[in-house]
């Protein structure tokens, strides 16, 4: 089952209406991912950790979920201090080690964390679906509103589908080995999750256009704007603000 | 000159075949239904289910006409009529069911039919209270079980507000406790329904008329025939249900 487990909760991000945390949340990043200099970007990280910590994740989840992107950085810490070449060369028995290179992988993984925390803190703070209509209610097109709400319902239903296939291959004593009978086992599951999907995704259709759907999702919720929520929006925008000046007069 | 009231819907000489297959699965259906209690029943794989598609305009019919209080069911309006004056549950609820939570399903269909936020919330808290489903509005929908489903499903269609209710095998997998509250929700509605049962002993607590689907015609039982007979099983003083 995909959950939602940063969801729900009763901290600050969690009251607040989604659509401040997504164009805060937005503002914070992209300066985060376009500024090149190093003081701006562990500010950056800084602030986003601080975010994160009031947002109160579960420890074991979150460190999971951080682990998860940091594979990524750690591959290019080690990869770009040996490739990038340029002018600060420190010899190191065998290697050489590029000192721009470690600069740069640094850079990268002090960003991408920052932008990471900044997502969790966040946009994790709310569910997919609340999201969905905050992006309707900022006027983003309808139809990729409602494209994005309903690819994430359908992955439930693959996965569920999924799911069930394997079961029942496996009460009947399916072990997978590297045979030909476990590759044309899968395929056939594979195959039977698409049309199967394919199915389902089509009567739930039906028994939307049943109650009169039209192709206009209507939220129940239609929060309003209060004061924390101006608040929070102007301070992220602020903070987000002064890092954007920041970083055009300090390029490095 | 006939000034009776036309029936609420009536079926007029439908015949059907699935795309792909030669032999037709139902021919010349000939049905109406007003304020009347229907029950249902055939042998699985007879077209029960495929009757309903047709009915609410999910299937074509290959030939025939259906009527809704007299008038052809023609154009996308009629059939837009048509869907919000009949209510189908389906045999399957997961297929039904796709808000996240109970109440924003719930809710879905009253939106649609253009109440405001604050009204189809109310509508839906209380068709899930008369459901017995009270403080089930924040539940998470693909968490209830298979008969928690199949209320909520019922209350999803309750909450528009129909005139009659198609129900396709409503009594399935649902523990004795609870078909019995079905039953009395069922009684209490008095709405008009036609309900797709394998379930004799349910049909005859619901229904006044009894059609069987049989070799693609539909055929009306004579009257219902009550019967009892003695029997034994293991268990026998724990409630259970008989006749499917
Ligand atoms: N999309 C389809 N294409 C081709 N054949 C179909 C399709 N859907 C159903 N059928 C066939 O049509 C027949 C009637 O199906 P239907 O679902 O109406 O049966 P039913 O009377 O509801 O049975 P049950 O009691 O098992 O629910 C079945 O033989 C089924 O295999
Ligand atoms: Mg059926």
């Amino acid at each position: 089952m995909i959950s939602e487990p940063f969801s729900s909760g009763s901290t600050l991000f969690h009251c607040s209406d989604a659509r401040v945390k997504v164009i805060g949340g937005t503002v914070l990043s992209l300066v985060l991912a376009t500024t090149t200099s190093f003081a701006v970007a562990m500010i950056g990280f800084l602030f986003t950790s601080l975010l994160l910590l009031i947002s109160r994740p579960s420890p074991g989840l979150i460190l999971k979920r951080i682990a998860t992107v940091n594979i990524f950085t750690l591959f290019l810490l080690f990869s770009l201090p040996l490739t990038y070449g340029g002018a600060d060369i420190v010899q190191l028995q065998y290697f050489q080690i590029s000192l721009d290179g470690m600069r740069i992988a640094c850079l990268i993984a002090i960003k991408t964390n920052g932008i990471l925390f900044c997502f969790l803190a966040l946009l994790a703070t709310s569910s997919t679906v609340s999201l969905g209509h905050a992006l309707e209610r900022l006027r983003l097109p309808r139809k990729l509103v409602f494209l994005l709400l309903f690819s994430y319902r359908q992955l439930f239903v693959i996965h569920q589908e999924y799911l069930r296939l394997h079961r029942a291959a496996q009460l009947r004593a399916f072990t997978p080995s590297n045979s030909l009978h476990t590759y044309r086992t899968y395929s056939h599951l594979f195959g039977m999750t698409l049309v199967k999907s394919w199915n389902r995704a089509e009567r739930v259709h039906q028994a939307m256009i049943l109650r009169g759907f039209d192709g206009r999702l209507i939220p129940l919720k239609q929060p309003q704007l209060r004061k924390s929520d101006y608040l929070l929006l102007a301070s992220l925008l602020l903070i987000s603000l002064i890092l954007a000046g920041f970083s055009l007069n300090n390029p490095v | 000159m006939n000034y009776e009231t036309p029936p609420l819907l009536r079926l007029c000489n439908i015949s059907y075949s699935h795309p792909g297959t030669s032999a037709s699965l139902l021919q010349d259906i000939n049905f109406s239904i007003n304020r009347e209690h229907v029950g249902l029943i055939g042998p699985n794989g007879c077209g029960k289910t495929t009757l309903f598609q047709l009915i609410m305009g999910l299937l074509k019919p290959d030939s025939g006409t259906i009527l809704l209080e007299g008038n052809a069911v023609t154009k996308s309006r009629d059939i837009k009529k048509l869907r919000r004056k009949l209510g189908f549950l389906f045999q399957h609820s997961d297929d039904q069911l796709f808000s996240p939570t109970v109440l924003e399903d719930v809710a879905f269909g009253p939106l649609n039919l253009g109440l405001s936020p604050d009204d189809a919330r109310d509508v839906s808290v209380q068709t899930l209270e008369q459901l017995g489903l009270k403080d089930f509005e924040g539940r998470i929908t693909h968490n209830l079980s298979g008969g928690e489903k199949k209320l909520v499903a019922l209350a999803t269609i309750l909450a528009m507000k129909p005139q009659l209710l198609l129900l396709d095998e409503p009594s399935n997998n649902l523990d004795p406790a609870t078909r019995e509250r079905l039953i009395e929700i069922l009684r209490g509605l008095d709405l008009a329904h036609i309900i797709i049962s394998h379930d004799l002993d349910f049909l005859a607590a619901t229904c006044t008329t009894l059609y069987t689907v049989q070799d693609g015609s539909l055929q009306r039982c004579e009257q219902k025939q009550v019967h009892s007979h003695e029997h034994i099983h293991p268990y026998g003083d724990y409630p259970h249900q008989h006749g499917t």
